[in-house]
């Protein structure tokens, strides 16, 4: 049940990062037009955080992993969005106003409203390669199959959101969906600890009462 | 020996006879230049005496960008030009003009020639199309003409933050298959509406035809109000026209001396003016094309 969790919670990450990184390329558009060097900018700063999430992932993966840790990722992603729904037209504006050559300008703005979101979103896999691996012998295999997922995951959402959410929803909307896919992870992973929590408890009670 | 010298002989005959063939099948259209862009793979081609700029796409319908007639250059080949050039008729000479989209050219070439003191502005996105559009379609930067390589939106943003103003802007940044998103939206067109002085007139080159149209116009109109639009008689687009000022009409007004002049480009204008309808076609519950909605590739 637990490793579903993990799976499904790794596929939806991937998901919402492409969906994210797709509207990237709409937010900047009035401001800096959809010239080539634009999409420089955002592969370069979701490469870039993803690299950085990665990194820190697996580092924060090291220390006693648990369900509620891998939740907190969720809660802080979802909410590291939550800026681009709100700031973002302010900011680029700023950015805009400040820097006249759009190849810079473009790559300023991804950074500030892009980078911090899609680091906590990069986080996400090693970590759960650290939650699903037992033995050292099965953790290139562990971690193929998550790569596959996760990855799995980003192709659905970048031909999701490029075919059919831009047509049923305006922007913001999807950056709410995106939103709200991240916090229903960081639910059902608190909802799975805590139930498997009480059936462990419940299984060590009864295990004490037979005795 | 005997079997390869037989193979060879009649792969020599497959060709030449495959060379004879496609020879025939474009003896009339002649590719003179192809440029691979970043953007794109731009071909020029010569028929018959009308060399066109040609964006290639796998369609089997080529959309051409721009085109001249060699044999009389002043000669309008392009409808739609034919009919933006009408907007001489609200201010015959603008003082500062904006074109969004060179193409070769053309338009700034001619407005030039007739409102010489005009300043022109073209902004194109593919520094290869500008250098193309001088090379082979006599487009020519000088004092008053001038191009900038840029994203519409960019230039059109920038140049409402230093303030400038222009008289008339042209949009024509449509290829005929793909259609930058960022410049259909209502946002956009505000900020072109802002940008335009006092009774400044906007000039659209856009197409008649699919779902499209709907948004489209309904996008224009929320902006503007009201609508003068252009139907090219024998092609599928239209020019929409549209001003910052109250009570719009693009009237016959033309004076005599210009009349006289357009129709050194094969200009009637007369004839033209009857293409011309405020006749609200579209069905005006149509969505709003804006920032946050603009799937305009898809609702083609």
């Amino acid at each position: 049940m637990q490793k579903l969790i993990v799976i499904l919670l790794a596929f939806s990450a991937g998901f919402s990062i492409m969906s994210f990184e797709l509207l990237g390329g709409r937010m900047l558009a009035p401001y800096f037009g959809s010239s080539v060097y634009v999409w420089g900018s955002i592969i370069t700063v979701f490469m870039l955080a993803l690299s950085l999430g990665y990194l820190t992932g697996g580092k924060l993966s090291v220390k006693q992993p648990s369900l509620t840790k891998f939740a907190s990722i969720f809660v802080v992603a979802a909410l590291a969005i939550l800026p681009s729904i709100f700031y973002s037209e302010q900011l680029f504006e700023l950015v805009f106003a400040w820097i006249e050559d759009p190849r810079y300008g473009s790559l300023v703005a991804a950074t500030l409203v892009f980078l911090l979101p899609s680091v906590v979103m990069g986080m996400i896999s090693p970590y759960s390669v650290r939650l699903l691996t037992v033995s050292t012998q099965s953790s290139g295999q562990t971690a193929g199959f998550l790569y596959f997922i996760s990855t799995l995951g980003s192709a659905i959402g970048t031909i999701m959101t490029s075919f059919y959410l831009v047509l049923w929803m305006e922007v913001s909307q999807i950056l709410w969906f995106i939103f709200a896919i991240l916090a229903s992870c960081a639910v059902l992973a608190f909802a799975t600890f805590t139930l498997t929590n009480k059936t462990t408890s419940q299984l060590t009670n009864n295990a004490v009462v037979s005795e | 020996m005997r079997t390869s010298k037989k193979v060879i002989t009649s792969l020599v005959l497959c060709a030449a006879a495959q060379l004879f063939t496609s020879n025939l099948a474009f003896a009339k259209l002649v590719e003179v230049h192809k440029e691979r862009s970043i953007y794109r793979n731009i071909v020029i081609t010569e028929n018959k005496g009308i060399r066109c700029m040609q964006f290639e796409t796998r369609r089997k319908k080529v959309s051409n960008q721009a085109c001249i007639n060699l044999k009389q250059p002043e000669q309008l080949v392009f409808e739609y030009v034919q009919g933006t050039l009408l907007g001489l008729a609200h201010n015959p000479t603008p003082k500062r003009v904006l074109i969004l989209g060179l193409g070769g050219g053309t338009l700034a070439n001619v407005i030039h020639q007739i409102s010489p003191t005009s300043e022109i502005v073209s902004v194109d996105i593919d520094p290869a199309v500008v250098k193309l559009a001088k090379e082979y379609f006599d487009y020519q930067e000088n004092q008053q003409i001038k191009s900038e390589i840029k994203d519409a939106r960019v230039f059109v943003k920038r140049a409402l933050l230093q303030k400038q103003q222009f008289d008339w802007i042209i949009l024509d940044a449509f290829n005929g298959d793909y259609i930058p998103e960022h410049l259909m939206t209502q946002e956009f067109l505000t900020e072109c509406k802002r940008l335009l002085s006092a009774n400044g007139l906007l000039a659209a080159n856009t197409f008649s035809t699919s779902d499209l149209y709907d948004h489209e116009s309904v996008t224009y109109q929320k902006v503007f109000n009201q609508l003068d639009i252009f139907k090219a008689p024998t092609k599928g687009n239209r020019v929409i026209f549209a001003c910052n000022c109250d009570n719009f009409s693009l009237t016959n007004n033309l004076s005599p001396q210009l009349n006289n002049q357009l129709s050194r480009y094969g200009l009637d204008s007369n004839l033209l003016f009857e293409s011309i309808t405020d006749m609200v076609d579209w069905d005006v519950t149509a969505r709003v094309l804006t920032d946050e909605y603009s799937p305009a590739n898809l609702l083609k």
